[in-house]
């Protein structure tokens, strides 16, 4: 199975998504360059964190225009998994393959920090492996991860489950408090209508070794593994 | 045979965070501005104010064009009001 790792000039956690895929994951990885205009033969495509074009004019709106994503955007209409972290969020977010969008931090400041994730729904393919209601520790780092969409889309989201993640408490409780940026319903991660496309803030990518602090983002690229290789 | 020129225009452009949405830059701007002892202002928006010079047929062309441009770029649809300021030629 190989993961195709989409390099913006600006990403900087494409070696961070490499080495969770190929070291930690053990699976096949290459990286795709943004002027690029074949997926070479990629099953998943991951949109990793970074300031994709000095986040010019808003974070991820001139990235979408990169030759490379009409591949991408080709293969999400195809069904394939993409999984957008961070400013891979942003940037899925701009190019229409998720809802919404995501604001500077209610609080101004960029948060760098290891957050608490409940995982809110199991059946999709990037979360397969691990519990419902389940908690994990999953660090942020982020200036503009404010998830913001209209009241009709977060009603279509929250209807249709399509809530992947949110921010909670050591509890696991949804609270103010717990959500770092001011995102609505405090919603971490989320994935498009087919399912095939998630977004999140949260960097999975850097919690794949507990020496590191966490492992607990191992089990995403574990279930996308079952999903498309079954 | 004769040659249409296009003429080049001067198009400023405003954009900014829809109204009633939380603008966290402008509300600290806001703040900043009570600490200075504006006690009267309101409200306050931060958003971005661009100047695109483009060749177009006449002024009102040019208005549309950039309008597009808001629309497909410039501005985020989600979240941002734009409003043409002045066109103006180059």
């Amino acid at each position: 199975m190989k993961f195709g790792i989409v390099t913006f000039p600006g990403s900087n956690c494409d070696y961070d998504a490499y080495h969770a895929v190929v070291d930690a994951l053990g699976e096949e990885a290459t990286y795709l360059w943004h002027k690029d205009h074949d997926l070479q033969g990629a099953d998943i495509v991951v949109l990793p964190g970074g300031f994709s074009y000095g986040d010019y004019l808003r974070a991820g709106a001139i990235a979408r225009f990169s030759p490379i994503m009409r591949e991408v955007v080709a293969h999400a209409e195809r069904g394939g998994p993409v999984v957008a972290i961070c400013n891979g969020f942003q940037i899925a977010c701009e190019a229409g393959l998720l809802p919404g969008t995501l604001l500077r931090n209610q609080e101004l400041k960029f948060s760098c920090q290891t957050v608490r994730l409940r995982v809110e729904q199991t059946d999709t393919p990037f979360t397969s492996a691990y519990q419902t209601g389940q908690v994990i520790r999953i660090p942020i780092a982020h200036g503009e991860g404010r998830y913001t969409a209209d009241a009709a889309v977060l009603e279509r989201l929250e209807g249709n489950g399509l809530v992947v993640f949110r921010y909670v408490d050591a509890g696991g409780e949804v609270t103010p408090a717990a959500n770092p940026n001011g995102s609505a319903l405090n919603i971490g991660g989320i994935v498009s209508e087919r399912g095939n496309v998630l977004g999140m803030m949260p960097h999975p990518e850097r919690a794949v070794d507990t020496l590191l602090g966490s492992a607990d983002g191992l089990p995403l690229f574990e279930s996308i593994v079952a999903r498309v290789g079954a | 045979m004769s040659h249409y020129r296009m003429s080049r225009y001067r198009v400023a452009v405003h954009i900014v965070p829809r109204r009633g949405l939380l603008d966290p830059q402008g509300k600290a701007v806001s703040d900043a501005l009570h600490t200075l002892g504006f006690a009267g202002v309101r409200d306050v928006r931060v958003g971005r104010h661009l100047i695109v010079e483009t060749d177009a047929d006449t002024p009102d062309a040019a208005d549309r064009l950039v309008r597009s441009m808001c629309e497909r770029l410039l501005a985020n649809p989600v979240t941002e009001d734009f409003e043409i300021a002045t066109v103006s030629p180059a």
